[in-house]
C-alpha cells in the first residue's frame, strides 16, 4: 500500500503545480481515467485475498475521493484565476466622464413659484392665470384704487396709445377669478407684473404670487396662521414672523410681513438695514369694495388675500443678491439652478 | 415725513428710547425707514466772531482772521472760505477738536501763516451734504458757546414712509397724536394764541368755486420786515425735515405745514391787484410758476387770481410774479390758509406733472378746521420775528361743502368675525378714543364720530382696522384655517406646463425669464411686417415694444451669452406674446426655444457635431409624444420672415397650426454679426397642452415580420408622403414604417436620393405567411413607382 500512498502524493503535487485547465485534466486521466495509475489499483483488487479486499478496497477508494478533491478544487482554483484575469483585460477607467446630453435647469424664478405654488395646492387652492395687458377697471378701480387716489401714483404704470395698461400686480386676477366663480373659492394667481421703475432694487418687470380666500369664515387670524405657516415651510426653519399693519386700497385691514432676517438670524445686518427684519409679503382682509365690484355679499362673506415677490423670496432662498442677474439669463448663473 | 425727534418730544413724551418708539409707529404702519444723528460727529466746536480779516502774505485765496472765541486772546485762524468777514458770527474747530473722529485739529502754519484752528464750513460739521464757503451763524448767536449746544445737535431725524392712506400724519401735531394713542400717552400741543388785529388792513377775497374750495382764509400783515433772518431754531427745523430756508415769510408758512399740516401760501400784496379770486382757469390762461415753469391752464384748474389773472395753482405751487422776490423788499404780505379738494389738488397736480410739499398734503387729506389756527400761528411767527401789524382774518367758507362728520355704526360681533378674535370692549373704547373718536352707545354697538382730520376712516372695516392696528397684530393668535376639503380638479386631458417645462431640463435646455419688452430693432428683423404694440412710456429706448414672439428675448440672450463665451446655447421661455392692436389685441401663451452650436456637450469618443434641424424636431417630438396624438403632427414647409426658407417648417395638428421650428434666416445672423446656425421654434401652449386619455389597443398574439426595402426617388417627394402612401396601401397590415436611412452621392442620380424603410406587418387575427407578406410589399412598391417613380434600390 506504501506504492499507493506514493502515487497519491505524486499525484496530489502535480495537480497543485498544474497551471492550466488542460494540465489539470491530463493528471487526472493519467492517475483516475480508465487507464490510469490508480483505475489499475482497482482492477487489482479482484486478485487479493477476500480477507484483504475490504481494507485494501477502502485504501483505494480513500485515494481515489482524494485526487477527485485535489482536482476538482484545483479546477475551481484556475478557472476564477482565469475570469479574474478577464475581469482584469476588460477594466475600464470610471473616472472617465459619462457621455450623452447635459441636465438643463429651470429658472430659478419658476422654481420658488413652483415652490409656492405647491405649498397652496396641498391647502386646496387652484391656480388661476390673467391677462398682462389689462385695463384701468381690473388693475385699479375695481381694486378700490379711483382714478383720483393718490395710490395711483404709488405704482408706476406702463401705459399703451389706447389706454390699457400692464398690470401693476396680479391682484387684477382677484377680481376675474370673484367675478367668474361662487364663493367658497381658493385660487393663486402667479405671474408677472410690470412696473416704471429700474434701479439697483426695481426692475421694470417682475413676479407675483397673489393668493385668495373667500368663503362664510375667513378671518384675520386664519391669515395670520396660514401665512406664517408658509414662510415657515417656505424656509423650511421656524423663523419668527411678524405682522405690520399697512395699506392697501384693496384689503382693510392690511397688513406686510416681515421674517426675521435669514442672514444674521434677526440679530441685524446690513441686508435687513439693521432691524433683524425682512419684509417679504402684503396681505389683508378684501376689502368691502372691491366684494361689491364683483357682486360678492360682505355681510355673508368673508376673505382674506395676499401677494409676495417671487425675486424677493428667491434672493432670499439662494443668496441672489442683484435683482437684474434673474433677467441677464447668463448660463452661468442658470447652470446653479438644477 | 421727516423730521426732528426733539420737535416731536415737545409734543408728546413717551418714555421709551427712539429705537422703542420707531418699532412701536412701524408696527401700527407708519414704518420708520431711517434714524439718522443730525450732524456729524465733531467735538470743541464753538461759536466765534471774526474781529478782523486780512489777506494771506502767500496765498490769494486764503485770508487770515483774529477770531474771538470768548477766550483772553483772540485766535489767529487762516481761512480759504470767500465769505469770511469782519463782524461775522462762525463755527470754529479750535485746537483739540476733533471732526468725523478722524480729524484732530492742531495748531499748524499754513504757508508760513500761524493757523490756530479752523473755521468750519456747514457739510464739515455734517450738516449739509455740500456747502459753500463757511457756515455763517445769526448775528445774536453767544460768542464762546458750543455749537453743539447752541444748535441742539443732540437730536435725530426720524424718517416715516407715511401710506398714501395717513395724511393726517403728515405733520408734527399728527403724528403726536398717533404716539399719544398708541403708547397711551398725553400730548401737550403748542396754544395758538388769537392774535387780534391791530391793523385795519384787510383785502378783498371773492371764492368763486366754494365747491373746491370750501374754506378759504387770509390774512394782511403790513410793516414786516421780509429780510429780518429766519431765526437758527426755524432754521434747524426745517433742515431736519429737508426744507431748505428761503426768507422768513416762506420760512414761517412750511414751519406751520410742518408742524400742524396746513400748508399756507403768502403772497407780496404790493404785487396784487384789487382782490383774491378763487376759481377754475378759463382755457388757454397760462401761469408761470415759482419754478419758473409756465404751465397752461385748463377749466379743470383751480387758480388763485387777482383782477389781472392766476397767481397761483391751487394748493399745488404759487407764482413767480406774485410771491415774496429774491430781495425781500416787500412790507405788505398777504397769508392764504386754505381747505381744498383732495381729489381736485390731485388730480391736478398730477395733470401738469407737479408734486410739491403742498399738493402732497392737500391730496391725502388737511384737516378742514385747521385753517384759522394755522394763520393765526404763522401770524404769532412772523410778528414776532419780522415785527409789523396784523390786520383782521378773513374767511370765506362754504358750510355745505366742508366734508361733514361722518358717523358710523360698529359692531363688536363684526369685528370677532372679521379677526376672528374677540377684543375686549373696553379695549376697543378705549383705542378709539385715544384717536380722537367720539363712541355713543347703539343698540347693536356703537355709533362712533369720525375726527375731521381722518380721511381714510369711511367704513365699519376701517374703524375695525384702527382697532386691530393699535391693539396689536402681534397680540392676535394664528390660526389654520377652517376650510372646506374640496378637491381639485386633476384633468388627464390637459399636459402641464410644468410637465412640458421638465422635459426640455431633462433634454439639456436650460430656462430663460427674458423681458415682455423687447428692442424694436432686434423684432423688427424677425417680423418686419407685423405692426409692434408700442409703450407710450417705455422704461429705456431699447424696450419700447411689446414682444410679439419670444424670439427676440431669446436672441439677446443668446448675444449676452455669447460675450461670455458660451457658443452652445439651449435654451427655452414660456410666456406671452403680443399680438395685434386695440381690440383685436391678442395676448398668447407660447414655448419657445432657441438651441445652437453642438449637438452635444464635448465629450470623449465622440466627434463635434453642429446641431441640426432633426435634433430639435427630436426635441420637440419627445413633447408632442405626450400628447397622445403625436400621429397627427405634420410638419410642413414654411415661409416665415425670421426663417431660413429651406430649413424651416410650420408644425400642424388637428388642423390647427402650432408653432414652428427652424434654422434662422441667414441675412439676420449676418445682421447680428453671428456666424453658427441657430433654430428657433416656438409653439402655441393652448394646442400643445390638450392632450388626449389613452385608449388601450388589444395586443395581437400573431407574430410580428419586418421587411426592409430601399427605394430611390427625386428629392421633391417627402418622406412623409412616402410614408402615409405605404400605410394607405397597406391596408393595416403595416404596423409600423421605420425610416432608417437616407442616401445621396454615388451611385444615385444627383436630383434623387434613397430612402431605406423597415416596414413592420402584423395580423390581429392569424400568423402572416411569406406570400402574404410579398404580395404585400409588391403591392407597396409598384403603387410607389406608379405614384412617385420611385424605383428599389439594387
Ligand atoms: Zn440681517
Amino acid at each position: 500500500m506504501q506504492e499507493l500512498q506514493d502515487i497519491v502524493a505524486k499525484a496530489q503535487a502535480a495537480v497543485e503545480s498544474a497551471q492550466d485547465l488542460q494540465q489539470v485534466d491530463a493528471i487526472r486521466v493519467q492517475y483516475l481515467g480508465k487507464k490510469g495509475e490508480i483505475t489499475e489499483f482497482l482492477k487489482q483488487l479482484n486478485n487479493l485475498p477476500a480477507a484483504e479486499k475490504p481494507q485494501a478496497g477502502k485504501a483505494v477508494n480513500v485515494a481515489k475521493q482524494t485526487l477527485q478533491q485535489a482536482v476538482q478544487a484545483r479546477t475551481i482554483l484556475l478557472k476564477e484565476q482565469q475570469l479574474q484575469a478577464e475581469l482584469e483585460a476588460q477594466a475600464i477607467d470610471v473616472t472617465l466622464p459619462g457621455k450623452g446630453q447635459n441636465m438643463g435647469s429651470l429658472h430659478p424664478i419658476t422654481r420658488t413659484m413652483q415652490r409656492v405654488s405647491d405649498y397652496f395646492s396641498k391647502l386646496g387652492f387652484d391656480i388661476a392665470e390673467g391677462p398682462e395687458i389689462e385695463d384701468e377697471y381690473h388693475n385699479f378701480e375695481a381694486l378700490n384704487i379711483p382714478e383720483t387716489h393718490p395710490a395711483r401714483a404709488m405704482c408706476d404704470t406702463f401705459y399703451f396709445p389706447d389706454g390699457k395698461l400692464l398690470r401693476t400686480h396680479t391682484s387684477p386676477v382677484q377680481i376675474r377669478v370673484m367675478q367668474n366663480l361662487e364663493p367658497p373659492m381658493r385660487v393663486i394667481a402667479p405671474g408677472r407684473v410690470y412696473r416704471c421703475d429700474y434701479d439697483l432694487t426695481h426692475a421694470p418687470m417682475f413676479h407675483q404670487l397673489e393668493g385668495l380666500m373667500v368663503d362664510e369664515t375667513v378671518t384675520f387670524v386664519d391669515l395670520k396662521g396660514i401665512l406664517t405657516d408658509f414662510l415657515q415651510h417656505f424656509f423650511e426653519t421656524d423663523l419668527p414672523v411678524r405682522f405690520r399693519a399697512s395699506y392697501f386700497p384693496f384689503t382693510e385691514p392690511s397688513a406686510e410681513a416681515d421674517i426675521a432676517c435669514v442672514y444674521c438670524d434677526g440679530q441685524g445686518c446690513r441686508v435687513c438695514s439693521h432691524t433683524g427684519w425682512l419684509e417679504v409679503l402684503g396681505c389683508g382682509m378684501v376689502h368691502p369694495n372691491v366684494f361689491k365690484h364683483c357682486d360678492i355679499d360682505s355681510e355673508k362673506y368673508l376673505g382674506f388675500a395676499f401677494g409676495m415677490g417671487i425675486e424677493r423670496l428667491a434672493m432670499l432662498r439662494y443668496q441672489i443678491n442683484d435683482l437684474r442677474i434673474f433677467f441677464e439669463n447668463d448660463v452661468r448663473f442658470l447652470e446653479q439652478f438644477k | 415725513m421727516k423730521f426732528s425727534e426733539q420737535w416731536l418730544r415737545e409734543w408728546v413724551n413717551p418714555t421709551m428710547t427712539r429705537e422703542a418708539l420707531s418699532e412701536e409707529l412701524s408696527m401700527v404702519g407708519l414704518e420708520v425707514d431711517h434714524i439718522a444723528p443730525v450732524a456729524g460727529v465733531f467735538k470743541q466746536v464753538l461759536v466765534g466772531h471774526v474781529k478782523s480779516v486780512e489777506p494771506h502774505p502767500d496765498a490769494d485765496r486764503l485770508r487770515v482772521c483774529q477770531v474771538d472765541v470768548g477766550a483772553r486772546e483772540l485766535l489767529n485762524i487762516v481761512c480759504g472760505g470767500a465769505n469770511v468777514r469782519v463782524d461775522l458770527n462762525v463755527a470754529v474747530a479750535v485746537v483739540g477738536a476733533e471732526l468725523n473722529q478722524e480729524f484732530k485739529i492742531r495748531e499748524t502754519k499754513l504757508r508760513g501763516v500761524l493757523s490756530q484752528g479752523m473755521i468750519c464750513s456747514s457739510s464739515e460739521l455734517g450738516l449739509a451734504e455740500t456747502s459753500e464757503g463757511i457756515m455763517e451763524l445769526p448775528t445774536d448767536a453767544p460768542v464762546g458757546k458750543d455749537v453743539r449746544d447752541y444748535l441742539q445737535l443732540a437730536d435725530y431725524t426720524l424718517s416715516i414712509d407715511l401710506t398714501p392712506n395717513r395724511g393726517d400724519c403728515l405733520s408734527i401735531a399728527g403724528i403726536a397724536r398717533e404716539v399719544a394713542a398708541i403708547t397711551d400717552t398725553q400730548t401737550t400741543p403748542i396754544k395758538i394764541k388769537k392774535i387780534a388785529a391791530n391793523s385795519k388792513a384787510i383785502f378783498p377775497v371773492q371764492v368763486k368755486a366754494s365747491e373746491d374750495c370750501p374754506r378759504y382764509v387770509g390774512r394782511v400783515l403790513e410793516g414786516i420786515d421780509a429780510n429780518a433772518p429766519s431765526p437758527m431754531w426755524l432754521q434747524e427745523r426745517l433742515r431736519r425735515s429737508d426744507i431748505r430756508s428761503i426768507n422768513v415769510v416762506v420760512d414761517v408758512t412750511n414751519y406751520v405745514m410742518l408742524e400742524l399740516g396746513q400748508p399756507m401760501h403768502a403772497f407780496d400784496l404790493e404785487r396784487l391787484q384789487g382782490a383774491i379770486i378763487v376759481r377754475r382757469a378759463q382755457a388757454k390762461e397760462t401761469l408761470t410758476l415759482l419754478d419758473e415753469k409756465a404751465i397752461t391752464l385748463t377749466p379743470e384748474d383751480l387758480v388763485i387770481c387777482d383782477e389781472k389773472g392766476p397767481l397761483a395753482l391751487a394748493g399745488v405751487m404759487g407764482g413767480k410774479d406774485s410771491g415774496i422776490d429774491e430781495r425781500c423788499t416787500t412790507t405788505k404780505i398777504f397769508l392764504e390758509s386754505a381747505f381744498f379738494d383732495p381729489v381736485r389738488v390731485g388730480v391736478r397736480a398730477r395733470a401738469h406733472g407737479l408734486q410739491t410739499d403742498s399738493s402732497y398734503r392737500f391730496e391725502r387729506g388737511v384737516d378742514p378746521q385747521l385753517q384759522v389756527d394755522a394763520i393765526e400761528r404763522a401770524t404769532a411767527l412772523l410778528l414776532e420775528i419780522a415785527g409789523g401789524q396784523a390786520g383782521p382774518v378773513i374767511e370765506v367758507a362754504n358750510k355745505k361743502a366742508l366734508p361733514a362728520p361722518l358717523e358710523i355704526v360698529l359692531r363688536p360681533e363684526r369685528i370677532k368675525r372679521v379677526l376672528g378674535f374677540v377684543v375686549d370692549d373696553e379695549k376697543i373704547e378705549s383705542v378709539l378714543t385715544h384717536l380722537g373718536m367720539h363712541l355713543k352707545s347703539h343698540k347693536v354697538g356703537w355709533k362712533v364720530t369720525v375726527p375731521n382730520y381722518r380721511f381714510d376712516i369711511q367704513l365699519e372695516i376701517d374703524l375695525i382696522e384702527e382697532v386691530v392696528r393699535v391693539y396689536g397684530y402681534a397680540r392676535l393668535p394664528e390660526h389654520e384655517p377652517n376650510a372646506r376639503l374640496d378637491a381639485s380638479d386633476i384633468p388627464e386631458t390637459v399636459l402641464s406646463l410644468r410637465r412640458i417645462k421638465q422635459v426640455l431640463v431633462d433634454s439639456g435646455y436650460q430656462e430663460a425669464v427674458t423681458y415682455s419688452f423687447v428692442d424694436q430693432k432686434i423684432q423688427g428683423l424677425l417680423t418686419p411686417d407685423e405692426e409692434p404694440l408700442t409703450l407710450v412710456n417705455p422704461i429705456t429706448s431699447e424696450l419700447t415694444v411689446m414682444r410679439n414672439t419670444l424670439w427676440p428675448g431669446l436672441l439677446k440672450t443668446l448675444l449676452h451669452n455669447r460675450a461670455r463665451q458660451q457658443e452652445r446655447l439651449r435654451l427655452f421661455e414660456a410666456g406671452l406674446c403680443f399680438r395685434g392692436q386695440g381690440d383685436a389685441l391678442q395676448q398668447e401663451r407660447v414655448l419657445a426655444g432657441l438651441v445652437t452650436g453642438n449637438a452635444y456637450p464635448e465629450q470623449w469618443g465622440m466627434c463635434d457635431e453642429a446641431v441640426d434641424f432633426f435634433h430639435v424636431k427630436g426635441d420637440l417630438e419627445r413633447l408632442f409624444a405626450m400628447t397622445g396624438h403625436s400621429h397627427e403632427y405634420e410638419w410642413r414647409k414654411c415661409e416665415h420672415s425670421a426663417l431660413h426658407p429651406g430649413r424651416s417648417a410650420e408644425i400642424w395638428g388637428n388642423d390647427e397650426q402650432i408653432g414652428y421650428l427652424g434654422a434662422i434666416h441667414p441675412r439676420i445672423t449676418q445682421k447680428l454679426k453671428i456666424n453658427q446656425e441657430i433654430f428657433l421654434f416656438q409653439l402655441s401652449l393652448s394646442i400643445l397642452e390638450k392632450v388626449g386619455v389613452p385608449e388601450f389597443k388589444e395586443l395581437s398574439k400573431f407574430p410580428a415580420i419586418r421587411r426592409d426595402i430601399a427605394i430611390v426617388v427625386d428629392k421633391s417627394i417627402t418622406a412623409a408622403k412616402i410614408r402615409q402612401k405605404v400605410l394607405e396601401i397597406s391596408g393595416n397590415l403595416v404596423k409600423n414604417v421605420q425610416l432608417f436611412d437616407v442616401y445621396s452621392g454615388a451611385g444615385i442620380a444627383e436630383e434623387q436620393r434613397s430612402l431605406a424603410l423597415g416596414l413592420t406587418l402584423q395580423h390581429p387575427d392569424k400568423t402572416l405567411v411569406d406570400d402574404e407578406v410579398n404580395t404585400v410589399i409588391e403591392r407597396i412598391v409598384s403603387s410607389l413607382k406608379q405614384e412617385f417613380n420611385a424605383t428599389l434600390r439594387n
